[in-house]
């Protein structure tokens, strides 16, 4: 996975709430379109007219913010769907950080697994950020400090912020501990014999 | 010490290793599969040059992206029967209990999951569908997992998770004649709103819960993800012990017996603390019918459009102010992982019997797996919705996730017994008021919205 230090981007404003990954992907990319392909489809269907021309409402088709690699966004982005193609969506069009209030909670792992930071912040400076992104201020994320634009520090747990600056695998960690698995099971097949096939 | 909730007592039971910052390795003993995200994550495995750990621990199962046509057998396009193949060989492969398409276990995976008693009280249960909350309603601790968590279980038969806070609701008060699971949960997610339950594993506890059968509280669990919640659970009870015990893969002989001694002590104990509480009086609940784009968009049936969200009132083609009653309908799809049981069924077939599907509506019934069909069929529900005028199905998500031809026309209006009513949910501008069996049954017969108490 690429690693994950410092991004400096402009900041797309995406104040929409309980944007559901349905509305991030549509179910009909998920089941044949290659996953190098699938950013062409993200937010199919605000992002094109039903024509299939560019929607130039839609905020990153607006010059300004063509290119984000961040979204300042509403509640509770990413909810409904676990279909992991949202995020290879967003990573597809070029967005690496989310900044929200709240995020849908499979969504929120799944970003995780794929190198995209979803920051969580308090809805007040949520709300400060996205006016700053309104103005079009250029936006810096500075994971090892935690900071965003140098004043506004956000939370992330030692273990994810590790496998973001150093571009690690969750599976590669765990295979590391096979040992510790196979010792729990062996004992939990004494204790729980009925879980396990004869 | 204070007691401890049901879900700390699963939960705990699963705990490998302590991966430090509250993170937890856990031990995954049931892991369900479909075609969709199961054969992605069973390509990446491959691509890695890895196995699957465990597939005695699995079951596979098609349901996305079948197509549910009368007498269908595969997909309806060339991507989904590639999907198709390609996940039979890599189960076949991996030696993985796979129930192929019209054969007796197949069905949408949180159907089938309790249906064959893989599914049971105190186990860790993950699938790589947002709805896996369903099953909680036998006391599993369940969960959805996006593709790269499936292969890290399919690799490890471990998930790494941070352990959610608790909640516990208090359905008060017995519902009246005509208010089914579906009103109960669509009404909680009405009064907290779809983050209310975020960061929770929810458990449904109360005299309306304890009233409902099985499948009722597998409705109500489906529903928690849509509560914000990844994770709803009922206490096991008699009711689960009885809908369990025989089924094909449940424990036999002095396993059953050692695991029911093991199940009763599973439910929260008099003292545990949650980290939040609620209530909802069920008594006094009207049959709930959705009005906008998202299940918390709600009302009871007997009330008005409500004055808020104009984006989604839009979308949906409402009017403010004006009774939700009387809104005529284009289509009625009965189905889905929260209502496609046989009591959802029954309780379909029992509005439809000697009436007819009004001419302007299109509406189908299709049962959650090829098992149900065939007990449906067993005591004629199927003569009763064919009489009346409904389509009668193969069994699979069908309209609810419309990946399989299944779906409604644009701005075509659709009351559907399904869990999300999101913008082109259903099909690009589709517009979706979720509901219950009965009322849906009810609102096919008139050709718009209706109180099912009125029927």
């Amino acid at each position: 996975m690429e690693r994950f230090s410092i991004l400096r981007s402009i900041a797309a404003p995406f104040p929409r709430e309980n944007v559901d990954t349905d509305y991030i992907i549509r179910i009909e990319r998920c089941t044949g379109t290659p996953r190098e392909e699938i950013g062409k489809y993200a937010f199919e269907m605000a992002r094109f007219r039903p024509d299939g021309s560019e929607n130039p409402e839609f905020v990153l088709n607006r010059p300004r913010y063509r290119g984000a690699r961040i979204l300042v966004c509403g509640e509770f982005f990413g909810t409904g769907s676990s279909r992991e193609h949202a995020v290879w969506a967003l990573a597809g069009m070029g967005i690496r950080c989310l900044i929200a209030p709240s995020y849908g909670q499979i969504f929120y792992s799944n970003c995780f697994q794929n190198g995209l930071l979803p920051i969580v912040l308090p809805l007040q400076e949520v709300d400060l950020l996205m006016k700053e992104a309104e103005g079009g201020t250029s936006f810096e994320i500075d994971v090892e400090k935690q900071l965003i634009n140098g004043k506004v520090r956000f939370d992330i747990s030692p273990r994810r912020k590790k496998m973001l600056l150093e571009g690690l695998d969750e599976l590669g960690l765990t295979l590391a501990l096979e040992p510790k698995v196979a010792a729990f099971e062996k004992t939990d097949r004494q204790k729980r014999p009925w879980i396990y096939p004869a | 010490m204070s007691g401890r909730t049901l879900f700390d007592k699963v939960w705990d039971l699963h705990v490998v290793d302590e991966l430090g910052d509250g993170m937890q390795l856990l031990f995954v003993d049931r892991h369900v599969i479909h075609e969709l995200s199961g054969y992605r994550a069973q390509v990446e495995l491959g691509k890695r040059g890895l196995r699957m750990r465990s597939p005695g621990l699995a079951i596979g199962s098609f349901d996305h992206v079948v197509s549910t046509a009368p007498g269908a057998r595969a997909g309806n396009n060339a991507n989904a029967n590639r999907i198709i193949e390609g996940f039979r060989a890599e189960s076949r492969k991996a030696a993985m209990r796979l129930y192929d398409i019209g054969e007796d276990g197949q069905g949408i995976v949180h159907v089938i999951g309790p249906e064959t008693g893989f599914t049971i009280p105190g186990a860790l249960l993950v699938c790589g569908d947002s709805h896996t909350c369903t099953p909680g309603a036998l006391g599993a601790a369940a969960w959805g997992i996006g593709t790269t968590e499936l292969v890290h279980v399919l690799a490890t038969q471990t998930i790494v998770q941070q352990k959610p806070k608790t909640m516990r609701v208090d359905f008060r008060g017995a519902p009246a004649e005509g208010v089914t699971a579906k009103d109960l949960i669509l009404a909680l997610i009405g009064k907290l709103g779809t983050a209310g339950g975020m960061g929770y594993a929810v458990e449904y506890a109360g005299e309306a819960v304890r009233g409902l059968d099985m499948e009722g509280r597998m409705t109500v669990c489906n529903l928690s993800i849509e509560l914000g919640a990844k994770i709803g659970m009922v206490a096991p009870d008699e009711k689960t012990y009885a809908f369990l015990k025989g089924r094909r893969l449940a424990p036999k002989g002095a396993h059953w017996e050692q695991a029911l001694l093991h199940w009763k002590t599973l439910p929260s104990d008099a003292d545990a603390k949650f980290d939040a509480e609620h209530a909802l009086d069920c008594a006094s609940l009207a049959p709930q019918i959705t009005w906008g784009t998202s299940p918390e968009d709600v009302v009871g049936v007997d009330g008005v459009v409500p004055d808020r969200k104009p984006d989604a009132l839009s979308y949906m083609g409402l009017t403010a102010g004006k009774p939700i009653a009387g809104t005529k309908v284009d289509r009625v799809f009965i189905g889905s992982c929260t209502n496609s049981r046989l009591p959802d069924l029954r309780a379909a077939a029992a509005i439809a019997k000697g009436r007819k599907v009004a001419k302007h509506v299109e509406a189908w019934v299709v049962p959650g797996s090829w098992r149900i069909k065939q007990d449906a069929e067993a005591e004629g529900l199927h003569e009763i919705f064919k009489a009346a005028g409904f389509q009668w199905r193969e069994a699979g998500c069908s309209m609810c996730v419309a990946a399989n031809g299944d779906y409604v026309a644009p701005q075509e209006r659709c009351v559907s017994t399904s869990n999300r009513n999101f913008v082109g949910r259903q099909g690009p501008q589709a517009r979706t008021h979720l509901a219950s069996p009965a009322t849906a049954a009810a609102t096919a017969i008139a050709g718009e919205i209706v109180d099912v108490r009125g029927f």
